[in-house]
């Protein structure tokens, strides 16, 4: 077994960082809240700031220019586990940071919450500490500038079905499907209703339909619904016997492809104790085992 | 009536997400780029008529008002439009209307749709309590209806996926299509799932945000811009809920274009008219469409499809641009239709122009196929 052991190795109070008059001005600039860089003899402008210019080596003007403080992501690498030393304790981008009005890229930490929201071109601004004492760490970390929010829109209302839908819906809640039969073109709707949509006509007549009926056409949803959590399941229009128009309803009780243009069903009813005036006493419409209809 | 023309078009590439503008940002592009075709500013602009579909797509309530000085519209005539998803459609026929009846003479039509803001289907799907229909979405709604089509017309299978797989091959010679599948083909369309059988994934439109716009001028207030003539326009709606409705080759449809084609002096739209931009959701609805608005038989729109008549190479293109099949900003898709129709009359259709295409015809439908509008344009002075 070979011994281990920890060991500390640091100076105590810390090594001294001149910054000279370039990094210093930088520094000091920040512990304003603000962001400078240098212009070199070329027009560029370096930040961070450097006492000479990297491409030729000749020494920069001595003119400092602001700069930011919104930038824009260049390049980025995630740190999904941040480690002790790191600026935050949550997972963050590095990123090369050009600020507006700068020549060169910044490398900095981005607080992007979510690494799908980091991506050359996104636009950040820094978040300062209160404290601030002259140190690049000044900047806690930058933030993505605001491009979206969420509304959260909500309207709650009493909602009441109306004269027809809620006759039609007394008639569902006692297991019956009531529709209304047109003095003038002889045509049945269901759901009941008070005129004629062709003729604009009142409509008076009531006829209580059976709850048997033909599938006319259909869709098999692969899509889940809340009424419908399982698929694949089929809507169909079914034109219940003696209606002259079709009705959409939830087909049951038998695969999704077995379903035909034709079928007879038959509806299902909730048990009688979990009716009431909703469609949801219907629970769907079950095949009869009849021939199929001509259609 | 007052002659009118389409004197400027402006588009948005239309795409998943523009995080990078705002509801006023995108109708702006669209607008300012509708002008700078026409080689108009704002303040040439004598009123604006601005269509959406449903509000609660993007959760903001009557847009229209918060959108009028976005448009240039401070002090002038504005109002918005909304019919469901033909409203693109309605909306610069409700333009045009103000021009040809003598109130305006131009108009600045926009129609916009932001469908990242939220989800379509959702809004499409509210449930309401009472409601007696069960529906998931316009593709739970659609589904049906194509499905009784395919029985009666007996049209083989694969007709929907020669529709999608067309679409998106002109799509890749429209800089401004959404869905540009590079490659696409039947294969591909094949492997995807049904989502509401007979829909598969690639057989629907995707959601788009964008929006377009058209200046629409009278006939002495013309710019310098190329003008696309309207040759006929109309509008028709029916009850969704009437005994006897045909939904697969509804009479709304019938009805409307048969008066588009009355004022245009069409008689057989395959060989008058050069190019069509018809709204196709669904890939399906090409030969429905195809029948409903008279260039094939009851029962044979299939056919035409299948034959490639439909192509960019065929003699009866249809959604050269690539169509709602490839960009769908649902308010927005009517208009994109009466734009394109307008591009290509006006010989500005770039890389998916129809060679020497002198009548055009733009459509939109929308609801559960209740409202439609209509507009033929041609590149002569009628």
């Amino acid at each position: 077994m070979i011994p281990r052991t920890r060991h500390v190795l640091e100076f105590p109070g810390g090594y001294t960082r001149t910054t000279g008059p370039v990094i210093g001005r930088f520094l000091t600039e920040l512990r304003d809240r603000r962001l400078v860089g240098v212009r070199t003899a070329t027009g560029r402008t370096l930040v961070p700031p450097l006492e000479y210019d990297p491409d030729t080596g000749d020494a920069v003007t001595g003119e400092f220019v602001e700069v930011g403080p919104a930038g824009t992501v260049e390049s980025w690498s995630w740190a999904g586990s941040p480690r002790a030393g790191h600026p935050l304790d949550r997972p963050f981008a590095w990123a090369l940071i050009r600020l507006d009005g700068a020549d060169t890229s910044l490398l900095h930490a981005v607080d992007a919450g979510d690494v799908r929201a980091m991506r050359p071109g996104l636009r950040v601004r820094p978040r300062w500490r209160a404290e601030r004492t002259g140190r690049v760490t000044d900047i806690e970390c930058f933030v993505p500038e605001v491009t979206a929010m969420t509304a959260s829109v909500r309207v709650e209302y009493t909602v009441t079905p109306g004269l027809a839908l809620a006759h039609f819906l007394s008639g569902i809640a006692r297991g019956v499907f009531l529709g209304s039969r047109c003095g003038s073109c002889g045509k049945v709707y269901v759901p009941y209703r008070l005129s004629c949509p062709e003729c604009g006509v009142a409509v008076t007549e009531e006829v209580e339909l059976p709850g048997t009926g033909t599938v006319t056409t259909f869709a098999i949803n692969n899509l889940p619904d809340p009424r419908a959590p399982e698929v694949p399941f089929v809507s169909a229009y079914v034109l219940l016997d003696g209606a002259d128009i079709p009705m959409i309803v939830l087909i049951g009780e038998i695969p999704a492809h077995e379903v035909r243009e034709g079928m007879r069903v038959r509806a299902v009813w909730a048990p009688e104790s979990g009716r009431g005036p909703s469609m949801d006493s219907v629970r769907w419409f079950a095949p009869t085992g009849e021939p199929d209809e001509e259609v | 009536m007052n002659r009118c023309a389409v004197i400027g078009v402006g588009q948005t590439r239309y795409t998943t997400r523009r995080r990078d503008v705002s509801l006023a940002g995108l109708v702006r592009e669209a607008a300012l780029r509708a002008l700078e075709d026409a080689g108009l500013t704002w303040k040439d602009i004598d009123a604006v008529v601005i269509g959406k579909a449903p509000d609660l797509f993007e959760g903001v309530m009557m847009p229209e008002a918060y959108l009028a000085d976005a448009l240039g519209a401070a002090g002038k005539p504005m109002m918005r439009v909304h019919t469901a998803g033909s409203v693109g459609g309605s909306t610069a026929l409700a333009g045009a209307s103000l021009v040809q009846g003598g109130v305006h003479g131009r108009v600045l039509t926009v129609a916009f749709e932001k469908q990242s803001e939220s989800n379509a289907t959702w809004a499409l799907s509210t449930h309401l309590p009472f409601s007696a229909s069960l529906v998931v979405g316009a593709g739970g709604y659609f589904a049906p209806h194509i499905r009784e089509y395919i029985r009666r017309s007996g049209a083989p299978d694969h007709v929907g996926t020669l529709v999608a797989v067309k679409d998106r091959r002109n799509a890749l010679r429209n800089p401004y299509a959404h869905l540009r599948i590079p490659g696409i083909d039947r294969a591909m369309v094949e492997a995807t799932p049904m989502l509401w059988e007979p829909i598969r994934y690639l057989e629907t439109c995707p959601s788009s945000d964008g929006a377009c716009a058209m200046v629409l001028a009278a006939e002495d207030r013309l710019t310098g811009s190329v003008p696309a003539w309207v040759l006929g326009a109309a509008m028709r709606s029916e009850p969704i809920f009437r005994a006897g409705r045909d939904t697969v080759n509804p009479r709304g449809g019938r009805d409307c274009a048969a008066d588009v084609y009355r004022q245009a002096g069409i008689t057989d739209p395959r060989r008058e008219i050069d190019v069509a931009e018809v709204y196709v959701p669904f890939s399906w609805y090409e030969p429905m469409w195809l029948e409903n608005l008279g260039f094939a038989p009851e029962g044979e729109g299939w056919k035409l499809t299948e034959s490639g008549a439909t192509a960019l190479d065929g003699d009866i293109p249809w959604n050269a641009s690539g169509g709602v099949l490839s960009s769908n900003p649902i308010g927005a898709s009517g208009m994109i239709r009466f734009a394109e129709a307008a591009l290509q009359v006006r010989g500005m259709a770039g890389e998916h122009q129809v060679d020497g295409a002198r009548r055009a015809l733009g459509h939109a439908y929308g609801g559960g196929a209740q409202f439609f509008a209509m507009w033929m344009v041609g590149s002569d002075r009628p």
